[in-house]
């Protein structure tokens, strides 16, 4: 859906110039979503991008306040669709930082196991998507079917595909499936070697890398200051990674190395990505074989339902709780916290206020696409055609529903 | 060699009574600032190489109706180089104006449109002061505690809440 208004007609020397104003999206499939670009062009050369954002929003801030901690779970999930468990274990981490507990060992394995599946998700999904905008249609049906792996093993673990809402403040809601663990390292096995074939398939496809190289390049410094985070920051050459500058769960008992590249352009966020997926699949492989046995959730039945659910057929004690805590929920102790967890798409930030009660005084999301798609916007970039905006856009991997919120 | 742990007391002495401290979340330190000390302050923070808070993380605005002073908008800055945190607070009345920080880090610009958006938080000097996630010609500020669930009633939505006549404020 593309309108053009003519906002001014220059003659010069070699013919006739005109200034247009196009329109791009909301119903477009580059866009990645509902997001509507107005591009001022000279011709085909881009002079301005204003992304024009919230055609999404559904006011999941507003709704945090009037949502219970247990019940805000399936909002965060549909912040970065892709990536559910994400969002879930940072909203976790904020809540039990102010409440003062720690998830048990094996659910802190488990969280970790799902929240790196779910970044080769999301990462599929740009390995795709990017080289598709561009116009190699073929990566996206690959990876859209390896994708379909982790999609069953979180139907697995979970018993849902994609909003799984598999944490709990203080745990997560079940053990691993029996078989799960030999089923993740069988996926572990079948898409490592799949990554080698999707860099055979484009990384020396002409077609390509002369649509991403050398496109959309943002300097270490600007990227900084433009508050990019997660790969599109480290494709710049910044060397900065949550999971390991700032280890949360327990991501420092375990060995990876954090990806960076140099010229920040487009090829190198997808670079960037591509090889991101590998070290997650070693992650993932160290965290099963790791794994300890015991519980899954906290014993608090003030705050954690029971594990155990014929207790609430025998247990009065466990019965009273259980209607206190799905009937109003449990207070958090007054007080602030700002969690920040590495996303698949950079920094996701939780600031959570409480004023005591059952639900959040105030929960703001440092939504990492909101903050990457400003980038579009910034001149310093060297977009200069019609066709680099869709490169660059692609590359930075904006999800609509974390933008828009 | 860079220092270890970050230390805020040459900036509280620099500042003398103009700055304070806030001791009271755990997670990080967390400074409190006039609006008119705020730019100053900030560029301070980015450029002093002991500090080098180059990275703006997020900035969210609270809303304490019918407490006042009403606003608050909190900065979470992060430095790339040290890897450390820390939480800036400013405190404003209603109508809440407060000069913008796009200049020290040009991601605010978002964030500050957001801010405005659903709070009605003006940033004097912002270079496109407009409506984000909201359409233009969107009366009130969404996320005001003051502002009802269902919203106010208007083409849009038929079973909001009456409007009030003086929006004040913003």
């Amino acid at each position: 859906m593309t309108d053009v208004t003519v906002i001014n007609e220059v003659t010069t020397d070699t013919g006739l110039s005109r200034e247009v104003l196009m329109n791009l999206g909301p119903q477009h499939p580059s866009t990645h979503g509902v997001l509507r670009l107005l591009l001022q062009m000279d011709g085909e050369i881009i002079e301005r991008v204003e992304p024009h954002i919230g055609l999404l929003h559904r006011g999941t801030e507003k709704l945090f306040e009037s949502f219970t901690y247990t019940q805000i779970f399936p909002l965060t999930d549909r912040l970065d669709y892709l990536c559910p468990p994400s969002n879930n274990l940072g909203y976790a981490l904020a809540v039990e930082a102010l409440l003062g507990i720690k998830a048990p060992e094996r659910a802190q394995y488990i969280r970790v196991i799902m929240a790196e599946l779910s970044r080769i998700s999301g990462h599929l999904l740009i390995t795709g998507a990017l080289p598709m905008d561009v116009g190699a249609m073929t990566s996206l049906l690959y990876t859209m079917r390896d994708r379909e792996m982790v999609m069953d093993l979180m139907e697995m673990i979970s018993g849902v595909r994609m909003h799984t809402s598999f944490c709990r403040v203080g745990g997560v809601r079940e053990d691993l499936p029996e078989g799960c663990a030999a089923r993740i390292l069988e996926f572990c096995d079948i898409f490592a070697a799949r990554i080698s074939d999707y860099e055979t398939l484009l990384e020396n496809n002409r077609i390509f890398l002369a649509r991403v190289e050398n496109i959309g390049t943002i300097t270490g410094e600007d990227a900084i200051a433009l508050g990019l985070s997660g790969p599109n920051l480290r494709a710049s050459g910044v060397d900065w990674d949550i999971r390991r500058d700032e280890p949360y769960e327990i991501y420092d008992q375990l060995e990876f190395e954090v990806i960076t590249r140099d010229d920040g352009d487009c090829y190198d966020r997808w670079k960037c990505r591509v090889d991101e997926m590998r070290e997650s699949l070693r992650m993932i492989r160290q965290c099963v074989r790791q794994m300890p046995e015991g519980d899954i959730l906290i014993d608090d039945p003030k705050i954690a339902f029971p594990v155990d659910k014929d207790l609430l057929a025998h247990s009065m004690e466990t019965h009273i709780h259980h209607f206190e805590l799905a009937a109003y929920g449990f207070k958090v102790p007054k007080g602030e916290v700002y969690t920040a967890i590495e996303a698949p798409k950079g920094e996701l930030g939780y600031y959570l206020i409480s004023d005591g009660s059952e639900k959040p005084f105030r929960l703001k999301v440092r939504a990492p696409s909101f903050v990457n798609l400003q980038a579009l916007t910034e001149r310093t970039t060297n977009i200069k055609y019609l066709a680099d905006v869709i490169a660059m856009l692609g590359s930075l991997d904006p999800v609509m529903g974390e933008v828009d919120k | 060699m860079a220092p270890v742990e970050l230390s805020l007391a040459p900036v509280l002495q620099l500042y003398e009574q103009r700055v304070g401290i806030d001791n009271t979340a755990a997670d990080m330190s967390c400074l409190m600032v006039s609006p008119d000390d705020l730019i100053e302050l900030c560029r301070h923070l980015r450029d002093d190489p002991l500090l080098k808070f180059d990275f703006l993380s997020d900035i969210c605005a609270v809303d304490f109706h019918p407490e006042a002073p009403r606003f608050l908008l909190v900065y979470h800055l992060f430095s790339t180089r040290h890897k450390w945190r820390l939480r800036l607070k400013c405190h404003l009345g209603d109508p809440a104006v407060v000069p913008t920080v796009t200049p020290v880090w040009t991601t605010a610009n978002w964030h500050e449109r957001e801010a405005f958006d659903m709070y009605g938080i003006r940033f004097d000097g912002h270079p496109d002061l407009r409506r984000i996630y909201m359409w233009d010609g969107f009366d009130g500020y969404p996320m005001r505690r003051d502002f009802p669930l269902r919203g106010y009633k208007d083409d849009y939505n038929p079973m909001g809440v009456d409007q009030p006549v003086d929006w004040g404020g913003g």
